[in-house]
């Protein structure tokens, strides 16, 4: 709209009545016209995908009748970019992968979400940890449901790993050229193991406690860098410079040992294991997808080895 | 009424199923303490995994045999092959071979995302995170035992020294763990469910696989305070004391009746005692490769004790060792008779014989 209905209302102070009546008139009619043209527009936010801010976000505007561009939603989308654009008919059986790579991954996101969240209420000194628990389960609204969360979801990755583990090697997809990913997996285990383990002494309560104080005694015994380990003594190991110490940040396991589990817990391990996770998605894809179900290969179908 | 069928095995199957369910009501004695420790918020997932492990195994062995017999005819019908589908639940005429990962994979991943969240939720809400007394480092916690997945590792302390146990084995059971694909030189079975095309490879995994589950099962339900062996059922006495009268392997031979009659004493006396271990752990490693050897090559169908044959070949194992290098043999031999013989074989001799080290040296004893 070109008028401008403010401006009018201050100069028909100034004129004299017919002119102010014929200015009203426009006023109402540019407003008519605003009102209409509006509706019009309206119309068109009707379809939110062909807005421009739908596209804005989502970069392909889909021919939605054609099913070839369901292709897009995948190949133009950052979190669905992992999967491939069509998948063998068969690989999407439970029975074949048992979905427990996927699960490994979501539980460890929801375990990112739970444990953000439980960082807001957590200090990991030795003064504060253990009443921040207890804080923790009985004032913080759906505080305890957010550490059980926490917990169990950890036990579960723990689990979920390991049948992933034990699938791969009943279907032989650790095969060429699948072999460095399995030895990326490998790593991605122990990582799991570790952030668990090292989540348990966050409580600062008797079980974590001890449980780490078993677990760090048997760094003591590391050969050569450990001091009652193998040939420990003789290379000037003592308990305030081996690796146990190097592990808790002192001789016993107190306030630095809270701390170094706590930052290994929270940032280092993820960290890490974030990256191997990078690469054994990505390597999943590189490799050719998942590994079936493959068609059977017949023993007399066996090439002879290849001589270099 | 339903004529019951039962085939011999089903019937034998059954019938040890009721005997162990007898066997059960009459060796527990105590209920509530089987039921403490089973209920314990920390060990359900061990008690979970006890129904997992088996479920997803059938799950894999059914698809395995469903492979297996479609292997086994086209392997005899050369012709079939060449035209035939190779896959247990074939394509059909009329069905897309691939499908649009948008939506039909990523709505089967959203339930399973949903499902998931489910199981967390109840599974928190019926469930509470353990959480004991603050930490006290004048109080010992006894039994003190590692997260569940640890067990394995602290029960291995039973058998070897913490730095075998907590360092050495750890690493090697990694290492052991990503060399796995490097020494497996068949092609067969790559991305399919069978056992009949990979049985040594999957037989080896599931040997390990069975062993670390079975010393976490050992760690949870059987050792209690002062990590003492005590039988499902039976209840924890917090006062029980046990004689170790455990021995090295060089004195239990010198002091036995026919060590005593042969003149062994001198093994308890270095440097012998060094070499006698040196060559019992030597001849472990020979007699481990050897057995790994036979258990890898040996045609079990065609064993038998009248006429005497224990050692008959089978055709397509040969094949497959043809193919493996003289470095991929030796690194799966080292792996194998280093954790997968080396655990039980010590489990035993410590649980049934008493024998602490079989090699002791100045600097460290195994």
């Amino acid at each position: 709209m070109d008028e401008n209905p403010d401006k009018k209302e201050t100069k028909q102070l100034t004129g004299d009545e017919k002119s102010s009546a014929s200015l009203l008139e426009k006023v109402k009619e540019g407003t008519t016209a605003l009102k209409t043209r509006a509706i019009e527009e309206a119309k068109g936010y009707k379809d939110v995908q062909e807005t421009q801010l739908w596209k804005s976000i989502f970069r392909v505007s889909h021919d939605r009748s054609d099913p070839r561009n369901r292709s897009l939603a995948v190949l133009s989308n950052v979190f669905l970019h992992l999967h491939p654009a069509k998948v063998n008919r068969d690989a999407v059986r439970y029975q074949y992968t048992w979905g427990m790579g996927g699960i490994t991954f979501y539980l460890f996101i929801v375990l990112t979400f739970t444990g953000v969240l439980l960082m807001f209420y957590y200090h990991p000194t030795k003064v504060d940890a253990f009443r921040d628990i207890l804080y923790l389960e009985h004032d913080v609204p759906f505080g305890k449901l957010l550490r059980n969360m926490h917990r169990w979801a950890a036990h579960l990755m723990v689990i979920t790993t390991w049948l992933h583990m034990f699938r791969v090697v009943l279907t032989g997809s650790y095969k060429r050229p699948r072999e460095f990913n399995w030895g990326v997996g490998v790593v991605l285990l122990v990582l799991t193991l570790l952030l668990s383990f090292t989540g348990y002494l966050l409580p600062d309560d008797q079980l974590g406690f001890w449980a780490v104080t078993v677990g760090t005694n048997m760094a003591r015994a590391t050969p050569m860098f450990g001091s009652e380990g193998p040939f420990g003594i003789q290379l000037g190991m003592t308990q305030y410079n081996d690796v146990r110490f190097g592990l808790l940040g002192g001789s016993i396991v107190d306030s630095n040992a809270l701390l170094r589990s706590y930052i290994w817990h929270c940032i280092g391990i993820p960290l890490v294991a974030s990256i191997f996770m990078a690469v054994h998605f990505w390597r999943i894809r590189k490799d050719g997808g998942i590994s079936g179900p493959a068609p059977v290969m017949l023993e007399s179908e066996m090439k002879a080895v290849k001589k270099k | 009424m339903a004529k019951l069928n039962l085939s011999k095995g089903k019937l034998i199957t059954l019938g040890v199923l009721v005997l162990l369910v007898f066997f059960l009501l009459w060796a527990v004695q105590d209920w509530h303490q089987l039921w403490t420790i089973s209920s314990a918020p920390d060990n359900i997932p061990i008690v979970a995994m006890l129904f997992l492990v088996p479920i997803f195994t059938w799950m894999g062995i059914r698809q395995s045999r469903a492979n297996d017999r479609l292997i086994a005819q086209l392997e005899t019908d050369p012709a079939l092959a060449k035209t035939h589908h190779r896959k247990a639940e074939p394509w059909r005429p009329g069905w897309a071979r691939e499908i649009h990962v948008w939506p039909y994979l990523v709505r089967i991943e959203f339930l399973v995302t949903v499902i998931v969240t489910v199981i967390l939720f109840v599974w928190s809400i019926l469930l509470n995170a353990p959480l004991e007394e603050p930490a006290n480092p004048n109080l010992t916690m006894n039994p003190s035992k590692a997260p569940w997945y640890f067990l394995g590792l602290q029960e291995m302390l039973v058998y070897f020294d913490p730095w075998i146990a907590g360092v050495v084995m750890p690493s090697v059971i990694m290492i052991g763990l990503m060399v796995f694909p490097y020494v497996d030189s068949n092609p067969l079975g790559n991305g399919y469910y069978t056992l009949k095309q990979r049985r040594f490879a999957v037989g080896m995994f599931a040997w390990g696989f069975l062993m670390w589950i079975l010393l976490i099962v050992i760690g949870t339900f059987i050792r209690g305070p002062g990590w003492i062996w005590f039988w499902p059922g039976q209840t924890w006495d917090h006062n029980a004391v046990v004689f170790d009268k455990n021995v090295d392997l060089h004195d239990w031979i010198a002091t036995s009746a026919i060590g005593k009659t042969l003149h062994l004493g001198f093994l308890s006396t270095n440097p012998y005692k060094f070499i006698f271990g040196l060559l019992v752990v030597s001849g472990f490693y020979v007699l481990g490769a050897l057995f790994f050897h036979w258990l890898m090559t040996v045609d079990f169908k065609k064993v038998s004790l009248r006429p005497f044959r224990w050692f008959p070949k089978d055709a397509f194992e040969q094949k497959l060792l043809a193919r493996t290098s003289v470095l991929q043999y030796a690194t799966f031999q080292f792996f194998a008779v280093s954790v997968l013989l080396a655990m039980p074989v010590k489990l035993i001799l410590r649980l049934a014989l008493t024998i602490k080290y079989v090699w002791v040296t100045p600097w460290f004893n195994i």
